[in-house]
């Protein structure tokens, strides 16, 4: 039962109970106008900006008839008075029945999930966890490849700080698939996280260059090289452009093949990737509303 | 000059009822002090430290008298004192000898290691799980970064 649980981190949810997720996001493809959440406030506390996200909590709970309060910056907030998070939390909560929180500092979600009376949905707690954009993910993948596991999948970019990267790597590991992990040296997949691969024994193979792959993938997923998480502007320059997939590149491919991107996107991909049949990454924003109704209903006990 | 034996003297006296606690390392006896809480304690301890030891080169050793402590209260040093063994008196003699053990999940006495964690941030006691006790690596409860040895700061 997923009822009146947070979710803070993609492990706190079996395999079985993402399935069930999935399954209801279909649910809200078809038909996503649903009068489910009449009645119920939703709080989308959002102490650093992140507009994608919000936008597409505020549309699932708007298609569900639900009303939405909170900040989209902690200027806005009572944080800039030296409110301390509890403190936060313990309020807002009186005034909702579900909060959904992007924060900037790591652990914060969970610390959040232990001192508040209603469920936490994690939008992001620093470079830590995004279980929902990884939901999305694994819903694309499902969606485009007909089953989620046993897939052929490159990540590429930067594979080091990429949250969204390691999240999906420890779901896939539940449904079993091939990696393929393209970054440049200083931005390869830490350890801890093909030592889990290797546990649930599946296999990766690590490459520097984009071309080799792309005959062999059935999804592809790009990242961006995010420049706030270099310290040396010299060290980004040198990374920041290695990678650009464009439509020329695309010949090549297996029919099934989607990119994926969890956006925003930056050079990595070529606007002329846009129109070919492989461009997937704005179905995939598409996708991670489904995803949303499904969570925010679960939790809620609406569905 | 006939030959006496070297005078066999305890370096740190006996008590008649209490706890000690042997074999931490040298450096680590002033932490094993502030973790166990006895820098405020009405109770009379006796510790050295700097003391010879056979198997361990230096050690330190404290003695707390008319105390016990409950083993998740003790197994809260192994992190300084791994080595540490746990001797309880009653009335000069050894009634029970047992060994320190690393916790599977330890609480405030380690900061976490990553800047950005919010229990850095804000007022939160840390909470760590023992993902390896061997090499000790202590997985952050809540930002979810896994702390090795050399990166640990004690609070």
């Amino acid at each position: 039962m997923m009822k009146n649980r947070s979710l803070v981190s993609i492990t706190d949810f079996t395999r079985e109970e993402y399935i069930r997720i999935l399954d209801l996001a279909e649910e809200f493809e078809s038909h996503p106008i649903q009068n489910l959440l009449q009645g119920y406030v939703i709080a989308t506390l959002f102490f650093e900006p992140s507009t994608r996200t919000r936008l597409s909590f505020e549309s699932a709970v708007s298609r569900l008839g639900g009303k939405i309060i909170g900040f989209s910056d902690s200027a806005s907030s009572s944080v800039s008075k030296g409110e301390s998070l509890k403190d936060t939390i313990l309020t807002v909560s009186r005034y909702v029945d579900l909060i959904v929180m992007r924060h900037p500092k790591e652990g914060s979600a969970r610390f959040a999930s232990e001192v508040s009376p209603v469920p936490i949905i994690n939008a992001g707690d620093g470079a830590n966890q995004h279980p929902t954009q990884c939901l999305l993910d694994l819903y694309s993948i499902r969606k485009t490849q007909g089953k989620p596991d046993g897939i052929s999948i490159a990540f590429v970019g930067d594979l080091k700080y990429g949250r969204t990267v390691h999240s999906l790597v420890i779901a896939l590991c539940q449904f079993g698939a091939t990696f393929h992990l393209v970054s440049p040296i200083e931005l390869k997949l830490p350890g801890v996280f093909k030592d889990y691969i290797e546990k649930h024994h599946l296999h990766y193979f690590e490459y520097t260059e984009l071309d080799e792959i792309i005959p062999k993938a059935d999804i592809i997923y790009m990242t961006r090289i995010q420049q706030e998480r270099f310290s040396d502007p010299i060290e980004y320059e040198r990374v920041r452009n290695v990678y650009n997939l464009n439509s020329a590149m695309l010949r090549d491919t297996k029919k099934n093949l989607k990119i994926l991107h969890p956006l925003p996107r930056v050079a990595e991909i070529s606007e002329d990737v846009d129109d070919t049949p492989q461009a997937y990454y704005f179905d995939q924003v598409e996708n991670g509303v489904y995803v949303r109704q499904a969570l925010l209903t679960s939790i809620l006990g609406v569905k | 000059m006939e030959n006496r034996e070297p005078r066999k003297e305890l370096q740190v006296s006996a008590i008649q009822n209490g706890t000690v606690i042997d074999h931490i390392p040298a450096k680590s006896l002033f932490q094993v002090l502030r973790i166990l809480h006895l820098e405020g304690s009405a109770n009379q301890i006796l510790f050295g430290t700097n003391l010879d030891s056979k198997k361990y080169g230096k050690k330190g050793i404290i003695k707390v008298a008319d105390k016990y402590f409950k083993i998740e209260e003790i197994n809260k040093i192994a992190l300084v004192a791994p080595t540490a063994t746990l001797t309880v008196i009653k009335n000069y003699q050894i009634i029970e000898k047992k060994k320190v053990e690393i916790p599977d999940e330890i609480q405030q006495i380690v900061k976490c290691f990553n800047p950005l964690c919010i229990t850095n941030h804000e007022k939160i006691s840390t909470r760590f799980h023992v993902v390896d006790k061997k090499d000790l690596k202590l997985l952050c409860h809540y930002c979810e970064k896994i702390m090795e040895r050399d990166e640990m700061v004690f609070l």
